[in-house]
């Protein structure tokens, strides 16, 4: 008793027959290969899955790849243009805003709907908008710095 | 990139990073194999209970099911799960694969399902029935250890693990002699290591090549080959272990587990790749825990703060099964708990207990960070005691700086040190006097401002080898190979098994200034036992140290061959080249050069006549350091305890670190940053609580407080620079730094704030909850 989900993932067209349960992230990682988006808890507790869905930033553990469906999704891997590196991919690397990656991805991906939020955050807003997302190895202050690097950079970027 | 004279030492960004911000990295988890299959864990509901009977029909007759395994199908065909660390007298108890007749810890393994997808193999284990006879659980170390209690093992007679003594008259003495003596209770509370990437596993078995090729989230691949053959029984040359991208481990990935043994087991045994991944609950309660002491201190001391004697009563809280260096971690506790300062006599016992709990062993920090804590509260308390300023108590039992090498107690070597100065410099960035003022000011206000101080050494490297248990197949050694390419592009097969640490940009750095190439021309690879030769790993701070200076060695290796090569094609002495801007130039006229490139295909062409050389360009070392290496620091936090609420709030977080040498201070930070968290994680938040029944309370991120960001404080970090004279690069190491150094800090901070409230000891972690109560029972005790 599979069923049919239409999704756009990063600007592509996808369909294809999965059974009911299976979660998005899954979906993304095992169906699309798209292997960008982690799983760190199954539980929306600690971020590492987050994509943006239809605009916002959801935890990808804890929807269903149905519930999705008609949808559109923004990963990790789609946020490269013509080969340039988003601004927040950018200041993650230019601030040292993480170590062994694997929060990276939701990080990112939450710190692009805190971004498109608010444009100016400050350094309280930007902890308390990425409560959602956990990371163990860098004390969060690079990544704030990250994340103020990119909003400094996306003031002039489209 | 154009050459860059001086790498070393320079912020360069990390060659990581590109595939780790763009979701090309592959993680364990992330690999699909042609016909794989998924494994699941039947873990454990009871603390401690008999097994009668694992009911598993139901569960294989499921469709996609394609095995299920209790105990009984492993009979004799696996060892058991390592523990290579050892004490006197030592209890090694039976750690089989999954539970033979007894449950110990709730998430203990008792048995395997393997189906066609993730979802399937989940869905089996809720058929499997399980029939338990449930026993009473010892929770508590230091009941555990009393006669009569229940027992883990029978067959021991009692819960003792090994109790092991340090004794030295001299303490009693001093203790006698004192004008103050502290006594403190502490609970290093047992803590969750949470590497963000949760444990993973696939093994492949390739039946004609009879090849094993294992991919694991580990942080010492080779140790992990060398341990699956052993217990599966297959040559080590016929396997291959992998560490792809690994999300993270603080030690929880220095380990050898019941699951990385059973998923190649089953690879084999199936013909078939296998994966398995842990769910965050089953990291929670099966992956190791970290601390877990309770620390009996009496501490002896003279009237102007001189510190004569500390002595020590350990309950170590071990768990139910030993683990790789369960029995070892602990160790360091004792030997190190006179941290910075020339205490002349130390003593101290450990009693260490089975409990029905997950084992213990090395998390970030692992044994020191138990240590620095009674060295730092000790010095407070004094300081308390005496009514003496606790930067002073700590200046006038430092060693000083003239004293290096200086032999411990304890029969450690510290190789060098300027405590003073780092001291010095953290006060100064923070404006000590001011704070102490303000705090003056505040407190007629009736707020609560506290400022915590705390100095510590570490030990770091963990070699000679001699350092390590025999039993251990390897030693506290580093390897690398450098093997530069007809090319002239530059790889580095490294023994470590970096994990975020960044050796792939710092060791790069090195490469270039070392051979005066490009450092894109340098490519660093790790992880993979088929490709590096023998290496140890990364854990306990010896990235750089060990691996480093092994890189050091081959690069020398390669220079001195280099240097022979051209100073044939030059007909100049080989002492008068240098290198660098991708060129072998006279030192003594930079302008009379020939290119690195020409030096290259003459060592592979062959052609040129070099006499007395071998063809090719490359080397390999093997480093045994002759010390381990002892970094140091001082931390200072400054807090406001909000007395009616009991809630924290820092003011500032100022670190001094000293690792000797830096080879790019931005790796540093992010190192320093990291381990600060993990270190005010345990002084506010974080705390594995089993009930009596030895259920884990705190089996998700629901209940267990990893923080977040807005709960820590802005870390302003400044280094000193006191080279080891252990090796080449001078350089000591950085991962665990921080984590020690924290903790007490940030205690010492809260507890210095609610000192005029009458408040002298709180047991971490210090959440609100906790200090508003411990302000009440002061009042009481006062009203």
């Amino acid at each position: 008793m599979k069923k049919a989900v239409n999704l756009t993932v990063n600007g592509e067209q996808h369909t294809d027959e999965v059974e009911p349960r299976l979660l998005l992230v899954h979906y993304l990682r095992d169906v699309l290969s798209l292997t960008g988006t982690h799983v760190g808890c199954e539980t929306s507790l600690c971020g590492a899955c987050t994509v943006i869905l239809n605009g916002q930033a959801v935890k990808s553990c804890t929807v269903l790849a149905v519930q999705a469906d008609g949808g559109e999704v923004l990963t990790v891997e789609g946020l490269e243009k013509d080969g340039k590196l988003h601004p927040l991919q950018e200041g993650f690397w230019e601030e040292h805003g993480l170590q062994c990656g694997y929060c990276t991805p939701g990080m990112i991906m939450a710190s692009y709907q805190l971004l498109q939020r608010n444009p100016n955050p400050t350094d309280e807003q930007i902890r308390h908008g990425l409560e959602g997302n956990l990371c163990r190895c860098t004390g969060y202050q690079h990544i704030v710095k990250a994340v103020q690097y990119a909003a400094e950079k996306m003031k002039s970027y489209e | 990139m154009p050459i860059t004279p001086k790498m070393v030492g320079a912020r360069i960004k990390r060659r990581e990073d590109p595939r780790l911000i763009t979701g090309q990295a592959t993680y364990t988890d992330d690999l699909q194999l042609p016909g794989m299959l998924y494994m699941s864990v039947l873990r454990s509901i009871y603390a401690h209970a008999k097994v009668n009977g694992v009911e598993v029909s139901k569960a294989r007759e499921l469709p996609g099911v394609v095995a299920v395994l209790t105990a009984a199908d492993l009979a004799g065909q696996t060892g058991p799960v390592p523990c290579v660390a050892e004490a006197p007298g030592m209890k090694l108890p039976h750690h089989p694969l999954l539970a033979e007749g007894k449950v110990r810890y709730v998430g203990e393994p008792v048995a395997v399902v393997v189906a066609t997808s993730r979802y399937v193999a989940r869905d089996a284990l809720d058929l499997i029935e399980v029939d338990y006879d449930p026993l009473d659980a010892v929770v508590d170390p230091e009941k555990a250890a009393e006669a009569g209690s229940t027992l883990l093992y029978d067959e021991f007679g009692d819960n003792i693990a090994f109790r092991t003594e340090v004794p030295n008259p001299a303490v009693a003495q001093a203790l006698k002699e004192a004008d103050a003596v502290v006594k403190l209770r502490i609970v290093q509370q047992r803590l969750i290591p949470m590497a963000m990437e949760p444990r993973a596993t696939v093994a492949q078995w390739d039946r004609g090549m009879k090849q094993l090729t294992v991919w694991s989230a580990t942080q010492i691949p080779h140790l992990l080959r060398t341990q699956i053959a052993e217990a599966l029984r297959v040559p080590e040359n016929h396997i291959r272990v992998i560490a792809p991208e690994v999300g993270g481990g603080f030690g929880a990935k220095l380990n050898v587990y019941r699951e990385e043994l059973l998923v190649p087991y089953l690879a084999m045994k199936l013909g078939k790749p296998i994966k398995w991944t842990q769910a965050r609950r089953e990291d929670f309660a099966a992956t190791i825990h970290g601390r877990g002491q309770i620390q009996y201190i009496e501490a002896a001391a003279k009237k102007d703060g001189t510190v004569t004697a500390i002595k020590a009563k350990f309950f170590l809280d071990l768990g139910a099964y030993f683990q790789l260096f369960t029995p070892m971690i602990p160790s360091f506790t004792g030997m190190l708990m006179h941290g910075c300062y020339k205490v002349p006599a130390i003593a101290f016992e450990q009693i260490a207990v089975f409990t029905n709990k997950m084992a213990t062993d090395a998390y970030r920090g692992a044994g020191r960070p138990e240590a620095a804590f009674i060295a730092e509260r000790v010095i407070d308390a004094v300081a308390a005691e005496l009514k003496l300023d606790p930067a002073e108590v700590r200046r006038k039992n430092f060693i000083a700086k003239e004293a290096f090498p200086y032999p411990t107690p304890a029969g450690l070597v510290y190789d060098s040190g300027d405590y003073h100065a780092a001291l010095d410099k953290a006060l100064q960035i923070v404006d000590y006097a001011a704070l102490r003022k303000e705090q003056e000011e505040l407190r007629k206000q009736g707020r609560y401002l506290g400022i915590g101080l705390s100095s510590y050494v570490e030990i770091c490297g963990m070699a000679p080898s001699t350092f390590l248990p025999p039993k251990l197949k390897a030693g506290g050694w580093e390897s690398c190979t450098v093997r530069v390419d007809p090319s002239g592009k530059v790889t580095v097969l490294t023994g470590i098994s970096p994990h975020g640490q960044g050796q792939e940009t710092s060791f790069a750095q090195m490469v270039a200034d070392e051979l005066g190439v490009n450092i894109d021309d340098a490519m660093v690879v790790h992880g993979d036992t088929a490709v590096v030769q023998y290496g140890i790993g990364t854990f306990g701070s010896r990235g750089m140290a060990l691996g480093g200076t092994a890189l050091k060695m081959s690069l020398e290796k390669i220079k001195a061959k280099a240097r022979t090569i051209a100073s044939h094609l030059m007909e100049a002495p080989p002492e008068n080249l240098d290198f660098g801007e991708g060129k072998v130039f006279l030192k003594s006229d930079p302008s009379k050069f020939i290119l690195f490139q020409q030096v290259v295909e003459a060592a592979y062409g062959f052609k040129a006549g070099v006499p007395n050389i071998e063809p090719g360009l490359e080397a390999t070392s093997f480093y045994e350091p002759s010390n381990c290496l002892f970094p140091f620091g001082t931390h200072v936090a400054a807090v406001e305890v909000d007395a009616e609420t009991g809630e924290v709030k820092f003011r500032r977080y100022v670190a001094v670190d000293d690792c000797g040498n830096i080879i790019n201070p931005m790796l540093v930070e992010g190192q320093v940053h990291g381990g600060i968290a993990q270190g005010v994680a345990q002084a506010l938040y974080e705390e594995v609580v089993y009930d009596e029944n030895g259920q884990l309370l705190t089996g998700s991120l629901m209940d267990y407080a990893v923080p977040k960001a807005a709960m820590m404080p802005f870390m302003e970090l400044d280094n000193t620079v006191t080279p080891t004279p252990v090796n080449p690069l001078g350089v000591k190491g950085v991962g665990e730094a921080g984590t020690i150094g924290s903790t007490p800090a940030v205690v010492n901070a809260v507890l210095d704030a609610l000192a005029p409230l009458g408040v002298k000891h709180i047991d971490m972690p210090l959440r609100p909850e906790k200090i508003w109560r411990a302000i009440q029972d002061a009042k009481g005790g006062q009203g």
